[in-house]
């Protein structure tokens, strides 16, 4: 049976609080953490296939033009080559993520350097390695493709400008203001997991072992580009080795080693390279910001103008989100906001972790911090004084917010001193320390979603669906969720995750996961819970389930009776979204040292206090700030793609010179999570967690600059160099 | 990869005889070339495997002196208790260095050899004159942000980034070299690695066939032993800038500099010059002001690496001001 339930209202029932088992919210470690440890977690590339051929991507050396020959006889003599495949097929970008059909395919059209053009295939990894860079390849190339995003006329994106009163006005009335520009550079997921796919066909059916963060939309994607039938495909990812974005869409080793095992008749493993996962996957768009911000002698907002300029190739509609949160976050009656795209040829450009805020929260946070100087107010008091009662521009109800909160206990759980703020006041040897804080938001999403679950006779349960676990611990609040709901503890509960033959989930990404698939499950169990009553002999609110036993009557396998009893939970985001503006807030403060000789800088302690509904499981919760917070650190200090301005291709390709933050790099880190249940976010009253805790954080350090050492820097990473350039004498 | 032979000769002679071929390389950790290999960079059609050879010991002449054989892997050389208490400078800039997991397999040959990290030279679609000589440089006219502001050419502007040599630059060590007919020669560290001139493919002054047996450090001195290294992260990054520092005081004055810069050129960048500016002195401000000029006034930037000009005139400051004790 099907329990289906459309979210159009609020859901204020909270059920999940007045259950018995006590595994809800529980700091539970992971449930397939042993298995991951121990190596038996098996992961794409990992998957054993008898007589599999392996296969290597061949990618271009040019920026824009067309692949006119491949000499494929230059490497088909070569011991163990197999072929060489050009299929007008093959994909050449990743799918931007709920794409759900193919990318751009016809490879031999070159639109960035080190798209994949063609596949060679070999007994061996090494062999088909060593051909595809023996290939001889001709090109015809078409010379001058733009590449500089500040160079070319841009387009705006639709749906994105706001233009309410007189900004202009506004700002030449304040009492206060500031109007600052800031750049931010691209970013890289740089998951641990590289992409890799092993095909395997049984006639006209295709297995496709992948690492994919959206099974339920990666099935569309690969039959679309493969011309077949979705009917046709099983998809299987019960284990991935992180996404952040870059695995949302398939990307171009699936569907090559998917048309080079049907034409070879044998499976195929592809696996990228680091070099090729850094070249041909996704990037966060560079962004060029403007900030204005006036406002009145309290500090109260009476302008906010936020326009910001991002890139992409041509084609893609994807364009970085920047002011996804700037449309709500603070008020301000007179508003001009604008998102502009320019199209140039650097490889595709695509979610990465918080896609928008990410990397918008932190320039607007820094603006705010130069106006709270501007203004002479307490930085966290200028941002308790600006949170608006409503949408400021939809003029919409706020689910459940917790600004206020998470800034008011977050300053007294770090010590926030909220006297005056000049810059250089704190010098510990040749380090200057200072202090800086940021608001943290990201707007909530919710996705359709599907699970089954099953109660076997003997008292477990089963718990199934193509959702994905991409290491943020899907596994774990799904055994809690329905653990919670059945009365089981969370080892009678099975979860079967990442295959395309069981219900489809919403997927990982926008984390909505949590909250889409565990409404789902949510809902699946409480219809299981209607049927147990009545056998019982109860109604469903009355019936108490714990450890296996009913209302200390019956156990459930006496209930069961032999049998098993199943449902299909499904829920789906109704019209609730047009009636509130839901998002996860918090505040993040942190203590930065910068050297006063060298300007480096290192974070010594950071404090994010975030509020995003029901905590399912405090840990991995908690894992999921602690990574949002090390990417702000990364974002801040360290993390930037380099493209040549010659060809555009992507210099620092690899884990040694894209320098994400190492472990010496965090200092002391604390998550404080702000109690709250918000019945307009999902059923669960849970919102999502996996970006907030980089929605922001990277202002907090940069403001902690400006506060140790007098450096106002307006561009990110703040690396050393750009810190001497801005050091005040 | 290109398919290659690999051969473990049974003495060191063998092994030099076989790496006289100029398709054939000496594997030690293999940290560096296996990567290099992988990306094609490196194709040589042999590989002679130079570990269990017996070049694995530290070992303590009579003479005050101590050779560190060149097996002897990066780990094992920042714990030795002599080079602890007596060379700190060369164990500090081997901790600076790469990760614990990478120094476990890098070996004192291998790391004075390390090939540049330019982001051109590791990609064989785009020119590079080191790995292709006359293919033209990539870095000059794009990303140089790695590169050396001094001692460079128009046909190469790649730095050698290791640090463990930088060390031993400050402290004039030597290289000691066997050759395929058994003579053997030692080179001071401080003309081991060459300026890129107009032969950019040349790291440094070895010769097909001859292979590095040790490093000798000379006899202790006196004196407070400085290494900085100077990266927006704080580990696993190669060097903005370095500075490895002896510096002895008597009474007010200094009595000994030893300088060395990692970061700044195609070789630890050594320049006698300094020492004879800072010794005899009264520590301060203007003198290191000064001696920041001198190290610096040919230096040139390509754009992109301007910064570390200032950025070593700074760090340079911050060393001399901290070993001096003098408050700048
Ligand atoms: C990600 C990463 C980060 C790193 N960071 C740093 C850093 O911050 N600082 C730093 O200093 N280093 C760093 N390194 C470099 C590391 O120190 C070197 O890779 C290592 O020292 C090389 O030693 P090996 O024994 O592995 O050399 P191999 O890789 O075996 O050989 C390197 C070269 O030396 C030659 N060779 C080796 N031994 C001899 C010999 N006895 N005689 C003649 N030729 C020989 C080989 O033929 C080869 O050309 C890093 C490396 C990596 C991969
Ligand atoms: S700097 Fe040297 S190593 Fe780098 S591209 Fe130019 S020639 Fe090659």
């Amino acid at each position: 049976m099907t329990a289906h339930f459309k979210q159009d209202g609020p859901v204020e029932s909270n059920r999940l609080d007045g259950m018995k088992q006590g595994v809800i919210g529980k700091a539970l470690p992971r449930v397939e953490g042993l298995a991951k440890v121990t190596g038996t977690a098996p992961y794409a590339a990992e998957y054993q296939a008898a007589n599999m051929a392996e296969g290597v991507l061949v990618t271009a050396t040019i920026t824009r033009g067309t692949v006119s020959s491949i000499d494929t006889q230059s490497v088909l003599a070569m011991p163990g080559v197999l072929a060489v495949i050009q299929d007008s097929r093959m994909t050449t970008r990743a799918a931007q993520g709920t794409a759900g059909q193919a990318p751009q395919q016809e490879p031999q059209t070159v639109s960035y350097w080190g798209q994949p053009i063609a596949l060679v295939v070999a007994e061996t990894f090494e062999q088909a390695r060593d051909a595809a860079k023996q290939l001889t390849i001709t090109y015809d190339a078409e010379e001058g493709a733009p590449l500089d995003p500040q160079a070319v006329e841009s387009e705006a994106k639709e749906g994105q400008t706001v233009n309410q009163g007189d900004l202009a006005h506004a700002m030449a009335e304040a009492a206060h203001s500031v109007d600052v520009t800031i750049d931010t550079e691209g970013h890289a997921s740089a998951a641990m997991e590289p992409h890799a796919a092993i095909a395997q066909w049984e006639g006209d059916k295709l297995t496709l072992y992948a690492s994919l963060q959206m099974l339920n939309y990666n099935i569309a994607e690969l039959a679309d580009a493969l011309g077949i039938e979705e009917e046709d495909v099983r998809l299987r990812a019960p284990y991935v080795g992180g996404g952040f974005g870059s695995k949302l869409g398939i990307s171009e080793e699936a569907v090559a080693a998917a048309i080079a095992a049907k034409q070879l008749d044998r499976p195929v493993r592809v696996v990228m390279s680091r070099q090729q996962v850094f070249q041909c996957i996704m990037r966060r768009s560079e962004t060029h910001q403007r900030l204005r911000l006036a406002c009145d002698d309290d500090g109260r907002l009476t302008g906010f103008g936020h326009d910001a300029l991002v890139s992409n190739l041509p084609g893609e509609a994807f364009a970085e989100p920047v002011l996804q949160s700037s449309h709500f976050l603070y008020g301000g009656d007179n508003r001009s906001l604008s998102l502009n795209v320019a199209r140039i040829h650097r490889m595709t450009a695509g979610s990465v972790r918080a896609p928008g805020e990410a990397v918008g929260m932190p320039a607007l946070e820094v603006a705010m911090d130069q106006l709270a100087e501007e203004a002479g107010i307490d930085p966290v008091e200028l941002r308790l004084r600006n949170i608006p009662e409503r949408n400021p521009e939809e003029d919409l109800p706020f689910s459940s917010h917790k600004l206020a909160e998470c800034l008011r206990q977050g300053a007294e759980a770090f010590g926030w001193d909220s006297g005056p703020r000049t810059p250089r006041q704190h010098k510990e040897g040749e380090w200057w320390i200072g202090t800086g804080m940021a608001s943290a938001a990201r707007v909530h999403n919710v996705s359709e979603a599907k699970v089954r679950v099953s109660l076997i006779a003997d008292g477990t349960a089963l718990v199934r669906t193509d959702m994905t676990d991409i290491g943020t611990g899907t596994y774990t609040i799904l055994a809690q969720i329905v653990g919670e709901m059945l009365g089981l503890p969370v080892d009678k509960v099975m979860v079967e995750l990442g295959d395309t033959q069981n219900p489809r989930g919403p997927g990982s990404g926008g984390s909505w996961g949590a909250a889409s698939i565990g409404s789902a499950a949510f809902m699946a169990c409480h219809a299981l819970r209607k049927t147990l009553a009545e056998r019982v002999g109860t109604s469903e609110e009355e019936l108490s389930l714990k450890d296996g036993i009913a209302n200390s009557g019956p156990s459930l396998v006496e209930l069961l009776d032999g049998k098993e009893l199943s449902e299909l939970g499904h829920y789906e985001p109704g019209d609730i979204a047009d009636d509130y503006t839901a998002s996860g807030f918090g505040a993040f403060f942190a203590q930065v040292r910068v050297n006063r000789f060298t300007g480096e800088a290192r974070v010594d302690r950071m404090l994010g206090a975030f509020g995003f509904g029901r905590v399912l499981n405090a840990k991995t919760a908690r894992s999921q700030c602690l990574g949002g917070i090390t990417w702000s650190i990364g974002a801040a200090l360290t993390e930037s793609l380099m493209f040549d301005p010659n060809d555009g291709h992507l210099v620092n390709c690899d884990l040694a010179e894209y320098h994400m933050p190492v472990h010496r790099d965090i200092g002391e880190v604390e998550v404080l999570m702000v109690e709250e249940r918000d019945p307009v976010a999902s059923p669960i009253q849970a919102k999502g967690i996996g970006e907030l805790g980089m929605c922001g954080g990277a202002a907090a350090i940069a403001n902690a600059i400006y506060n140790a050492c007098g450096a106002r820097l307006h561009h990110f990473p703040m690396t050393p160099d750009r810190i001497l350039a801005a050091l005040p004498d | 990869m290109k398919p290659f032979q690999y051969t473990r000769p049974e003495s060191l002679v063998h092994a030099a005889q076989l790496s006289q071929d100029t398709e054939a390389l000496a594997i030690a950790g293999g940290t560096n070339l296996l990567d290099l290999m992988k990306l094609q960079v490196e194709t040589p059609d042999r590989l002679v495997d130079i570990n269990r050879l017996g070049l694995g010991e530290i070992t303590e002449n009579t003479d005050g002196t101590l050779r560190i054989g060149a097996l002897v892997t990066n780990t094992a050389a920042a714990n030795h208790p002599r080079i602890r208490a007596d060379y700190p400078v060369l164990a500090r800039a081997i901790l600076a260095g790469a990760t614990q997991q990478l120094r476990n397999k890098a070996t004192t040959g291998g790391n004075l050899c390390q090939r540049t990290r330019c982001y051109y030279f590791t990609n064989i679609d785009q020119p590079c004159n080191k790995r292709e000589p006359g293919s033209g440089c990539g870095a000059i006219e794009g990303v140089a942000r790695l590169h050396a502001v001094l001692g460079t050419s128009t046909e190469c502007i790649a730095t050698y980034p290791g640090d463990m040599a930088v060390a031993m630059s400050a402290l004039d060590a030597a290289v000691h070299i066997l050759a395929e007919d058994e003579s053997e020669r030692t080179v001071p560290v401080r003309d081991f690695h060459c300026l890129p001139g107009d032969t950019p493919w040349r790291d440094n002054v070895l010769e097909p066939g001859e292979i590095i047996t040790a490093v000798t450090l000379p006899p202790p001195v006196q004196g407070k032993q400085i290494y900085r290294k100077v990266r927006e992260r704080s580990s696993y990054a190669f060097a903005l800038t370095s500075v490895a520092a002896i510096i002895a005081m008597e009474g007010d004055r200094i009595a000994r500099a030893d300088l060395a810069f990692g970061g700044l050129a195609h070789k630890p960048w050594h320049d006698p010059r300094l020492s004879t500016l800072l010794v005899g002195k009264l520590p301060s401000a203007a003198l290191f002001d000064e001696a920041g000029d001198l190290l610096l006034e040919d230096a040139q930037g390509f754009g992109e690496n301007d910064f570390k000009i200032p950025l070593a005139r700074r760090t340079l400051a911050a060393v001399l001001a901290e070993a001096t004790e003098t408050e700048i």
